[in-house]
C-alpha cells in the first residue's frame, strides 16, 4: 500500500485531487444567494396565503376601503431610491472610497428609515380604524405579508448600520466588499419582493 | 465537472473576485430609470382608472411588475448566466419552479374547496359558534 501511495507522480495528483485549497471568494455570494432563494419561498408562501385569503373579508372592510395608493406610491419611490443609492455605496467601494460609500450607505439607511416610518404609521392608522391583523383573514394574511417584509427591511438597516461601522474602523477590505455585496443582495432583493406586494396586494387589491 | 471546465473556472476567479457580481453606474442608472417607469405605469393605470375593466388593468398590473422583477434582477442583481458559473441562475429557476408550484397549486387547490362548500343560508351563519 504504502508503495503504491509513493508511486503517485505530481501529474496523478493533479488528475486526482486538489492539491492546494480551492476557495473562490464568491462562494460565499453563491451561498447568500441560495438563502435568498429560501428567503424567496418564505414570502411565496405567504403571497399564496395572501391570494387565498385575500377576498375573505368577514364583512369587514377591502383593500379599497383602506388602501392609500398616494401614500404606498411615496413608500415605493423611497425604496426604490434606496436601491439606487446603495448601488452608489457598492460603485463607491469599488473605488475605495470609505467616505462616500458612509454618506451613500447613510442616505440608504434613512430611505429604509422613512420607508419603515411610513409603513408603521400605515400600520399604526389600519389598526386603529379597527382594522387590525385579527379583523378578518384577508386583513390577518396581509398584516402578516407585509409586515414579514418590514421585519426584513428593519433587520437590513441593522445590518447596514453594522456595517457602517465596520467600514468606518477597518475600511474597505476584500472581505468588507464581500459584506456589503452581500447586503447589497439582499437589499435589492427586498425592493424585488416590495414589487410584488405593491402590484399583488395594493393596486390589485384597489381595484375590486 | 471536467478538468478543463474547472479549470477555466480558477482562472475566471483570478481574474475576476466578485464573479462579475458587480455593476457600473450605467448599469444602475439605467436599471433605476426602467424601474421608475415600470412603477409609475401602474399605479396611474389603478389610480386613473385609464383601461375599461378591472380585469384589464389587473392584467397590466402583473404583467409590468413580471417586467420590473427581471429589470431589477439584470441591473441591480447583475444576474447572467455566466456569475457563479451559472449556479446562481440554476438556483432561480428551481425557486421559481417551486414559487409557480406553490402559487398555482394553493389557489387551485383552495378555488376547488371554496366551489365544493356547501352553500351555507344567513340562518346557518347565525347558528355558528
Amino acid at each position: 500500500m504504502a508503495s503504491q501511495a509513493h508511486a503517485l507522480t505530481e501529474a496523478d495528483k493533479k488528475r486526482f485531487y486538489m492539491t492546494e485549497e480551492h476557495h473562490p471568494e464568491n462562494g460565499t455570494l453563491l451561498g447568500f444567494w441560495i438563502y435568498l432563494m429560501s428567503d424567496c419561498l418564505i414570502f411565496a408562501v405567504l403571497f399564496a396565503t395572501y391570494a387565498v385569503l385575500g377576498r375573505n373579508y368577514a364583512a369587514g372592510p377591502s383593500g379599497a376601503d383602506l388602501f392609500d395608493l398616494p401614500l404606498v406610491a411615496v413608500n415605493t419611490g423611497l425604496l426604490l431610491l434606496s436601491s439606487i443609492t446603495y448601488g452608489f455605496a457598492m460603485i463607491s467601494a469599488q473605488a475605495k472610497k470609505v467616505k462616500p460609500v458612509l454618506a451613500w450607505l447613510a442616505i440608504t439607511g434613512l430611505l429604509g428609515l422613512g420607508f419603515l416610518s411610513l409603513e408603521l404609521y400605515e400600520f399604526h392608522h389600519l389598526i386603529h380604524e379597527g382594522a387590525g391583523p385579527q379583523r378578518s383573514a384577508f386583513l390577518s394574511s396581509f398584516f402578516v405579508l407585509v409586515g414579514t417584509h418590514g421585519l426584513h427591511v428593519t433587520f437590513g438597516i441593522i445590518w447596514l448600520v453594522t456595517l457602517m461601522v465596520q467600514v468606518a474602523q477597518r475600511g474597505l477590505g476584500a472581505e468588507m466588499k464581500r459584506r456589503l455585496m452581500c447586503l447589497s443582495m439582499f437589499w435589492h432583493f427586498l425592493d424585488v419582493v416590495w414589487i410584488g406586494v405593491f402590484s399583488f396586494v395594493y393596486l390589485l387589491g384597489v381595484l375590486k | 465537472m471536467s478538468a478543463a471546465s474547472h479549470d477555466a473556472h480558477h482562472a475566471h476567479d483570478e481574474h475576476d473576485d466578485h464573479g462579475g457580481a458587480h455593476g457600473s453606474l450605467k448599469d444602475y442608472v439605467t436599471g433605476f430609470v426602467l424601474a421608475v417607469i415600470l412603477t409609475a405605469i401602474p399605479f396611474w393605470l389603478v389610480m386613473g382608472h385609464v383601461l375599461p375593466t378591472a380585469q384589464m388593468t389587473a392584467v397590466a398590473v402583473m404583467g409590468l411588475a413580471v417586467i420590473q422583477v427581471l429589470v431589477h434582477m439584470i441591473y441591480f442583481l447583475h444576474m447572467n448566466s455566466r456569475s457563479e458559473g451559472g449556479w446562481t441562475l440554476l438556483a432561480l429557476m428551481f425557486t421559481l419552479i417551486l414559487v409557480i408550484i406553490t402559487l398555482s397549486g394553493s389557489l387551485w387547490v383552495m378555488h376547488n374547496l371554496n366551489t365544493h362548500m356547501m352553500p351555507a343560508t344567513a340562518h346557518d351563519m347565525q347558528q355558528m359558534p
